[in-house]
């Protein structure tokens, strides 16, 4: 036992001696991320706490100084959601986001199952062709869909930006799960289509429930995507009372550059639901991203 | 035909028996057609042709034509390129530094890519050494998941001339005479856009190549350091080549976003003072949209997708040597 006993007290002995050293050596390392943090937290802090003082104290003192003062308020929200009209624009986006997610996860999700377990002609020829769509830029659909959309009425409805933004998330989409798809365990497809189940029993039933995590990643990516979109909505959007809430803040910005006490209060009602999404499925939306690097 | 069994009739018409694993329904692309192909593959394929494939052919061709209210009235070659190569805003190389749109995307491809990756491999280092890892990573993160519009609002909150508003100038002010307009000056505003940007990117770089450093099996480190390696050599000679390839795939990451970059222009400048920030997505847009140059617009657009090909080529061949198939 003593024998056992004794190099381990000496290596407790070499951990204390090494654990004061490793704390002298982290010293500059704690340094420098506090700092990092510090860089990375103070912006968004200070608008968040400019977003509850009272505009004539904004006008007055930095924001950094209200911690001494200590008024807060919720008027710039009230403020900015009624008078703005952000309230409304908060509707208009969850009506552009919600569509714009669920009908590229549907599709997407039915291309990726035909493109890993259908068969049929220039099949990964085809998937190559996704491949390359991938990289093509908006842009491209600006004047063809302007002129395309015009006299059908879509551009004065959500119509026209549901189209064009299923339409380019369609070959991330598709990439993305048809690269899951694929690596679902072959025998349970093949043991299903032996009992005679069909193409879409397989999609339903195995396909789909096995992927939850892949079409869920895709699907927070997708739903951020939209919910943070300017360029589209500037271009497909074209009443004012259907705007966004990206382009009431751009809108906000360009009327009222100083007043900080309405573009601070919409910037974070902008911000809202990402963040909550952000810290409520940090896994999946970290997933979702990581896997986006491609688009 | 649509539930291959074993037992069913290949594309030659020839009676297979095959066992399940080697059925030609396994992903093995054949030159069978199931019927689910036209339900499953028919409603997306067409929103890509009508969406995505044909715009993308319309505007090419409508880059070589005059392109009055979106449409093909006159061939015109190459004049919009020609045009464009003479603006000013566009691409000016007659003074030193160049400016233009297109070079304002050179700076950011240079700057923002190589910033982004070098302060993402820091900061993923030094967390690494901590037991706060996870929350140093979150907050980094934390400005990929708000819009490129909030990110503005946030930015010129910081850059605000005001020293009550703008926490930049508040920070320098014991040291300047005046404020700084970080956003108002010509020689000044790139430089601000571009720290923005990077603001907002360097937790997605430290996301990628923390989770790189920590594929490496700590064995080599360890082997490394046992014979003899300092720790900059162990850096510089085995961490960093093995972290190579995540590194070009997320400096081709970069290079897209940098292609690509508009919102954030738009809202914070708006291209400006002037036309000194604009990049090539800003000169698209404020071209075909406000300015009604649809032709011109498409013509923009063309050197975008020139642009990006080299990049398409890259992913298609990245995609075809890690395939599973």
């Amino acid at each position: 036992m003593t024998a056992v006993a004794e190099p381990r007290a000496r290596a407790r002995e070499r951990t204390t001696t090494e654990r004061i050293v490793r704390f002298l050596n982290k010293t500059p390392i704690h340094i420098g991320l506090a700092l990092i943090a510090l860089i990375w937290l103070a912006p968004t802090v200070g608008l968040l706490v400019t977003s509850f003082r009272p505009r004539s104290d904004i006008q007055v003192t930095g924001w950094w100084e209200a911690f001494t003062q200590f008024r807060f308020t919720l008027n710039n929200y009230t403020e900015v959601l009624q008078s703005q009209g952000l309230l409304q624009a908060f509707v208009n986006t969850v009506i552009i986001a919600v569509p714009s997610t669920l009908i590229p996860l549907t599709l997407a999700s039915m291309a990726a199952y035909a493109f890993s377990w259908l068969s049929f002609p220039y099949r990964d020829g085809l998937f190559l062709l996704v491949v390359a769509l991938l990289m093509i830029p908006v842009q491209v659909s600006f004047i063809p869909l302007l002129k395309l959309f015009a006299p059908t009425g879509l551009l004065n409805s959500f119509g026209a930006i549901w189209l064009t933004h299923t339409a380019f998330a369609l070959p991330f989409g598709i990439f993305l799960l048809r690269n899951f798809f694929i690596t679902l365990p072959r025998d349970l497809i093949e043991a299903a289509r032996i009992d005679g189940t069909s193409g879409v029993g397989i999609f339903r039933q195995i396909v789909v429930p096995l992927s939850v995590p892949a079409i869920a990643a895709y699907g927070i990516f997708q739903f951020l995507w939209v919910w943070n979109d300017l360029l589209m909505a500037l271009v497909f959007v074209q009443r004012g009372d259907s705007w966004p809430m990206t382009k009431a803040i751009q809108n906000l910005l360009s009327q009222y550059g100083t007043e900080w006490h309405l573009l601070s209060a919409g910037a974070f009602i902008l911000m809202a639901v990402p963040l909550i999404v952000f810290f409520s499925l940090q896994r999946f939306f970290v997933q979702g991203l990581l896997a986006g690097s491609v688009k | 035909m649509a539930v291959v069994t074993p037992g069913g009739v290949d594309a030659a018409g020839v009676a297979t028996t095959a066992a399940p694993a080697t059925s030609p329904a396994t992903p093995i692309a054949g030159r069978r057609w199931d019927r689910a192909v036209i339900l499953f593959l028919g409603p997306p394929a067409l929103l890509l042709i009508v969406f995505l494939i044909y715009p993308t052919i319309y505007t090419i061709a409508l880059s070589f034509n005059r392109g009055r209210r979106g449409e093909f009235t006159e061939w015109v070659g190459l004049q919009h390129y020609i045009g464009l190569l003479g603006d000013k805003s566009f691409i000016n190389l007659s003074t030193f530094p160049p400016s233009g749109a297109i070079w304002n995307n050179v700076l950011w491809a240079i700057f923002y890519t190589s910033f982004v990756i070098f302060l993402g491999l820091i900061v993923a280092v030094l967390a690494s050494r901590v037991r706060y890892e996870s929350i140093i990573k979150a907050i980094v993160f934390l400005p990929m998941a708000i819009a490129a519009t909030a990110l503005a609002i946030i930015w010129n909150f910081v850059y605000a001339p005001d020293a009550n508003i703008g926490l930049l100038n508040a920070v320098l002010d014991p040291f300047t005479s005046r404020a700084i307009s970080w956003l108002g000056n010509p020689a000044l505003v790139n430089a601000s856009l571009i720290a923005a940007g990077i603001w907002g990117s360097v937790g997605f770089a430290t996301v990628i190549l923390s989770a790189a450093l920590k594929s490496i099996p700590s064995e080599i480190l360890e082997a490394a350091r046992t014979d003899g390696a300092t720790e900059r050599q162990v850096f510089f000679r085995v961490i960093l080549p093995m972290v190579s390839l995540p590194i070009s795939v997320l400096a081709v990451t970069l290079l897209v976003n940098v292609i690509k970059l508009f919102d954030l222009i738009y809202v914070l400048t708006n291209g400006g003072p002037g036309t000194s920030s604009r990049v090539i997505a800003f000169t698209m847009y404020q071209e075909s949209i406000p300015g009604g140059q649809f032709g011109r617009g498409a013509a923009v657009t063309v050197i975008m997708l020139i642009l990006l090909i080299p990049i398409m080529a890259y992913n298609i061949r990245r995609f075809r040597s890690s395939r599973v198939v």
